[in-house]
């Protein structure tokens, strides 16, 4: 006789309760808090934010903890809870010109107005293990002011003033594609691909950038500016006649200066190609900012070929959220599947040893 | 709200938004996989003239600000019409029939030409209009459908309808998979005429 | 318009968040609600549809998940099976997922069920006209393995060129002697367009020909809706000389002796023991309460 293993309810319930009790760790240590979260593991909680598409450091911080350190878990836990809030209405375009900035590089000039400002950068630390982090201290005490935020002009402009770089696409008005509200379909515009690389999977964007660094759709970029910062974002209410501050949010932003040859219509000058992150998320911005101008082949009149070309192919990709979640679906049972295939090979085999055996005798 | 039909707009609209709103589309979701048969539909609310129940709980139940809405001329000549429906659904009202999403009809024998609205297109002919027409009669004799959703044939007819509404429900199959989507309206009940059913002579 | 919070989640020093009934929120629902007509008016076309991110990964069911929230009402009798089955692990969490955010009844029994949520199977049992079949669908483009680029299947479809399945069908008899398709095999709908029927085995394809249930496919990551009114003929794709066929089962289930359904096969030991038992769990049991026993069964007074 035989019976079926049953109680998948029971299984779930207690396998959802050891997934707690591993989550809480020792019981004898102080469960970790949000605020340590949001001020410790900083950048966690900004890539949460970043490909989670929703900035609340508060939330973010619940998500890194709830799944344990595991930021792909994150980022789906504040998507699934992003796609339930109302929509109010839609900010002004935030204007980065007006940034008050933290962090902020160019590689294209030794000084600019403004002048260059490290930040808080892991850039020239020595890549060595700090054991003094290990315990209680690390306390560092900073100059007063030098943390100070700053507007500054952004280099692209600079460049823009002489004509050197192709100039931002002009703002038409219209309301542009919302890829949370409406299915995508290929082609896309400008507005599509901002919105889906901004979400994107940092290592997949990153291991894209990289590619065309190494030859696969060269563009011979530089990197511009990248500043971190402080950018307010408002809100026009009709109804009031007036627009109203809704505060501030922190983003990384990575003009790359390309290269162009210009063409019959066009006097030689420098592309770009743009990334945009919440939070500080530099490698994300670069790479954002790189596969961004790769994926303009077209428009620029470049050879295609390369893998960060491929609109449809990178855009259907990119998605962490959607990745995992296909990617691991294979550990669901497909026995029916497998049984199909199982009987098909079997029989398959089966009519093989039939005909060899035929034609052996 | 200054508007002029500000008052006749706050006539009530669903009494729950959110079950009777899944009522009305689950009569208009079987009334199209379904063709010709009648499927209840109990509207709880109380929409301006000429607007009826029932297509006033069809429009709210799937129109909002995604969704234009034309209006036939006995509709769009009452303003409160157009308030109600920007008011409960939050749709805009276009006079374009070509950019409508949902077209209301109060009056089906003097409807515009069906061509006139968004057919869809041959990558996405989901991209087109659905006629909602009041009607005050529905009968099982007069036509007869064929098509998926239907078992064989069944007998088919509703009052008023356009006097040369076979030839254009014929020319509406000729276009599919393009074409418009008709629900039917009134009496108590929805019924649902796809692009995909064949309308005869019974 | 008023959201009807009947379901929260403690934050404790966070406030409470509230969700809506089968959690969608009312302009999410009209979207997908709006979708599902235009599929229905054209079977077996894939509408796109802007698919939102739902609490359980995509590829676990979220484009079944959010058809299903979107046509749930208060009257329905909810069903979800998973490999046939109602109580594997998946099914058991969507099914606890809509009894949550739903309230909603649900059952087992395929007879009583006005809805039913499915992955890879079509229930034994005959459905009925007030019924709707909700498939889960990882993958709703019958030419993305022949073609992966959205671009160029949208256009074979809109020119009804199907000729490249043929040609790999085809190419599949000449290699093997078999169409080794086995699941997930294509249909032609309503004479029109081809149609993945999502990952059920060929066994069951039979059945969705002039089915009086109305069947509705979610994807979710894939953002595609389409469906198959009730009554509408359902062709598998195949050739004069290698007609479709499906597989045949050479013994009854062990446990309650059907024959002409699909079996699990089922490992015993590790000598080679194995036996074929019903994928449908709520046939099995239905049949072995009726009194039938298979050759590993046990009668029913006994197992009570």
């Amino acid at each position: 006789m035989y019976v079926a293993a049953k109680g998948g309810e029971k299984a779930i319930r207690n396998a959802h309760a050891l997934l707690g009790k591993r989550r809480r760790g020792d019981a004898g240590l102080p469960s970790i808090t949000l605020d340590q979260i949001a001020q410790q593991l900083t950048l966690a909680v900004d890539r949460v934010m970043a490909e989670g598409s929703l900035y609340d450091v508060e939330l973010a911080s619940l998500a890194v903890k709830q799944a344990r350190g595991d930021l792909i878990e994150a980022i789906f836990l504040i998507r699934a809870f992003r796609t339930t809030l109302p929509r109010f209405g839609n900010s002004r375009p935030l204007d980065t010109g007006d940034m008050l900035v933290r962090r902020r590089a160019s590689a294209t000039y030794k000084d600019l107005p403004g002048g260059q400002l490290l930040g808080p950068t892991f850039d020239y630390t020595h890549r060595l293990l700090d054991t003094s982090l290990g315990g209680e201290g690390g306390e560092h005490a900073v100059e007063t002011g030098s943390d100070a935020p700053l507007a500054m002009p952004r280099v692209t402009d600079l460049l823009g003033q002489e004509g050197l770089i192709e100039a931002a696409p002009e703002d038409d008005g219209s309301e542009p594609f919302d890829i949370t509200r409406a299915p995508v379909s290929f082609p896309v515009d400008r507005a599509t691909r901002l919105q889906t690389l901004a979400r994107g999977d940092e290592g997949y964007l990153l291991a894209l950038g990289y590619s065309t660094q190494r030859g696969y759709a060269r563009s011979h970029p530089f990197v511009g500016e990248i500043r971190f910062g402080d950018v307010e974002v408002v809100l026009d209410v009709p109804e009031l006649g007036f627009e109203v501050s809704l505060g501030t949010v922190q983003v990384t932003e990575c003009q790359m200066v390309n290269q162009f040859k210009g063409s019959a219509e066009v006097p030689p000058q420098f592309t770009r190609g743009y990334g945009l992150v919440f939070g500080q998320c530099e490698r994300k911005a670069m790479s954002m900012a790189l596969v961004e101008r790769a994926l303009r082949w077209q428009e620029l009149g470049e050879e295609p070929g390369s893998p960060a070309q491929d609109e449809e192919f990178v855009l259907s990709h990119c998605d962490n959220v959607q990745a995992t979640g296909f990617v691991e679906h294979l550990k669901l049972p497909h026995y029916v599947d497998f049984q199909a295939e199982l009987d098909l090979v079997r029989r398959m085999r089966a009519e093989q040893a039939a005909q060899m055996k035929e034609a052996a005798e | 709200m200054s508007h002029p039909a500000a008052a006749a707009a706050l006539s009530a609209g669903f009494d729950d938004p959110v079950f009777d709103a899944q009522a009305s589309f689950r009569a208009a979701m079987w009334a199209l996989a379904r063709p010709g048969r009648v499927e209840r539909l109990d509207a709880r609310l109380e929409p301006p003239a000429p607007l009826s129940r029932e297509a006033a709980a069809l429009a709210l139940a799937l129109c909002d600000y995604e969704t234009p809405i034309w209006l036939d001329a006995p509709l769009a000549a009452a303003p409160a019409v157009g308030a109600f429906l920007r008011f409960h659904a939050g749709a805009p009202i276009v006079v374009d029939p070509g950019a409508a999403r949902f077209a209301l009809i109060a009056d089906p024998r003097g409807v515009i030409d069906f061509t006139a609205f968004p057919q869809g297109s041959p990558d996405y002919p989901d991209a087109s209009v659905t006629l909602i027409l009041q009607v005050e009669y529905f009968g099982k004799s007069g036509l007869v459908l064929e098509g998926p959703g239907i078992q064989g044939t069944d007998g088919f007819d509703a009052a008023p309808l356009p006097a040369d509404f076979r030839a254009r429900m014929a020319a509406n199959r000729a276009l599919f998979p393009r074409g418009v989507d008709l629900l039917l309206a009134g009496a108590g009940g929805v019924a649902g005429l796809p692009r995909s059913v064949i309308v005869k002579e019974g | 318009m008023s959201a009807q919070p009947i379901s929260s989640m403690p934050r404790s020093s966070m406030p409470d968040i509230t969700y809506n009934f089968a959690y969608l929120d009312e302009q999410t629902k009209r979207m997908i609600r709006r979708a599902i007509l235009k599929a229905i008016a054209v079977p077996g076309y894939q509408v796109p549809f802007a698919a939102r991110e739902m609490p359980m990964p995509y590829g676990w069911g979220t484009g079944g998940v959010q058809v299903t929230a979107a046509v749930l009402g208060p009257q329905d009798v909810l069903k979800v099976i998973d490999q046939g089955a109602d109580d594997t692990t998946n099914a058991v969490a969507i099914r606890g997922f809509f009894e949550k955010t739903a309230r909603v009844a649900t059952t087992t029994a395929t007879a009583e069920a006005t809805v039913i949520q499915t992955r890879h199977r079509i229930p034994e049992t005959a459905l009925n006209e007030n019924q709707i079949l909700v498939y889960q669908v990882p993958i709703p483009e019958p030419l993305r393995f022949l073609e992966p680029r959205e671009t160029e299947t949208r256009q074979l479809h809109a020119l009804a060129e199907y000729g490249l399945m043929h040609v790999k069908l085809y190419e599949d008899i000449a290699r093997h002697g078999h169409i080794a398709t086995t699941y997930a095999y294509p249909v032609e709908v309503a004479g029109r367009y081809v149609m993945d029927p999502s990952p059920i085995p060929k066994f069951d394809n039979p059945k969705m020909d002039d089915c009086p249930a109305l069947q509705l496919f979610g994807a979710g990551r894939e953002k595609r809706i389409y469906a198959i009114p009730p009554h509408t003929r359902v062709r598998s794709l195949d050739f004069e000389d290698h007609p479709f066929k499906v597989q045949h089962f050479a013994k009854p289930c062990a446990l309650c002796a059907a024959t002409g359904v699909y079996l699990d096969e089922v490992i015993l030991d590790d000598k080679g023991g194995r036996m074929f038992v019903c994928s449908d769990t709520d046939y099995c049991n239905t049949r072995q309460a009726q009194g039938h026993v298979g050759e590993l069964g046990v009668p029913a007074e006994d197992a009570a």
